[in-house]
């Protein structure tokens, strides 16, 4: 059985999540997103690897969290208000959504992943050194690959907004 | 005590909640927000199962999936900005051509 404070912090991530898709302002939702994101940093933690937690707290609520905002205040017009949803749609939404939750559910169940022997967290927890360790011998060229996915990404986010009819007047200019 | 059970029955209505998001939002920014959770419940589960199985690889795993989630919504939103410029609008479903 859980205890307390997972079924918290299940309660805080699942109903931000639901809170971030449904509330009518955006900016809210940007909000709730970011706190959702603050609940799966918690599991982290409940699951003794506090090292990604951090990692999760710095990427999501402190960069992602803060671009979805910027964002928001970018677009901000009527567009952001106008929901203009239809009812069969939504409905036809949370019928997929039953029945993701009732399949994933029975695949599991029917996997034996309930099965008492195994479902029970009975080692001990990964040290962050292990992490370390991994990280600079075996991982290390596909850190050295993210970072250049993640410089690749920040260029063609600049590349993607960048004014061209700005940037010819000042050409002119010059 | 926590199961692993219980994690990933958490992840599993994450996962939903992100594809409910998908197919009935229109609105661009709130399917980023959707794609986000749904990736926010597979690392969940690797994080889950990385200490079930004593494992420090799914962590390594979950590390890099956090890093490719930002790359992608860094794109996404410059994305959105830029048809947001071109159609004055977030509705998917006005994005009807593809030519700039």
């Amino acid at each position: 059985m859980a205890d307390a404070l997972f079924v918290g912090v299940a309660i805080l991530t699942v109903g931000s999540a639901i809170v971030a898709l449904e509330t009518r302002e955006l900016v809210y939702g940007a909000i709730a997103l970011a706190i959702s994101m603050m609940g799966i940093a918690g599991f982290f933690l409940i699951l003794d690897s506090p090292f990604v937690a951090m990692f999760q707290i710095t990427v999501y609520v402190g960069a992602v969290a803060v671009l979805v905002i910027f964002t928001v205040m970018l677009v901000r017009t009527q567009a952001l208000f106008s929901i203009k949803e239809d009812h069969r749609r939504k409905v036809a939404g949370i019928v997929l959504l039953l029945v993701f939750v009732g399949g994933i559910s029975a695949l599991v169940l029917a996997s034996g992943l309930n099965n008492p022997a195994f479902t029970k967290f009975n080692t001990p927890a990964i040290d962050v050194a292990a992490i370390g360790k991994q990280m600079v011998t075996y991982y290390a060229p596909v850190l050295i690959l993210l970072g250049l996915t993640l410089a690749a990404s920040v260029i063609g986010a600049l590349a993607l907004a960048r004014r061209e009819d700005i940037e010819q007047k000042n050409e002119r200019v010059d | 005590m926590n199961e692993l059970i219980d994690f990933v029955a958490v992840a599993v209505v994450l996962f939903a909640i992100g594809i409910y998001g998908l197919v009935v939002k229109r609105n661009a920014i709130r399917m980023i927000f959707s794609i986000e959770i749904i990736a926010n419940a597979a690392n969940l589960n690797l994080i889950a199962f990385s200490r079930n199985l004593h494992n420090a690889q799914g962590q390594m795993f979950a590390l890099f999936s956090i890093a490719i989630a930002a790359a992608e919504v860094a794109v996404g939103l410059g994305i959105i900005i830029i048809a947001y410029r071109l159609y004055k609008e977030i509705d998917v479903e006005e994005f009807r051509s593809m030519k700039g």
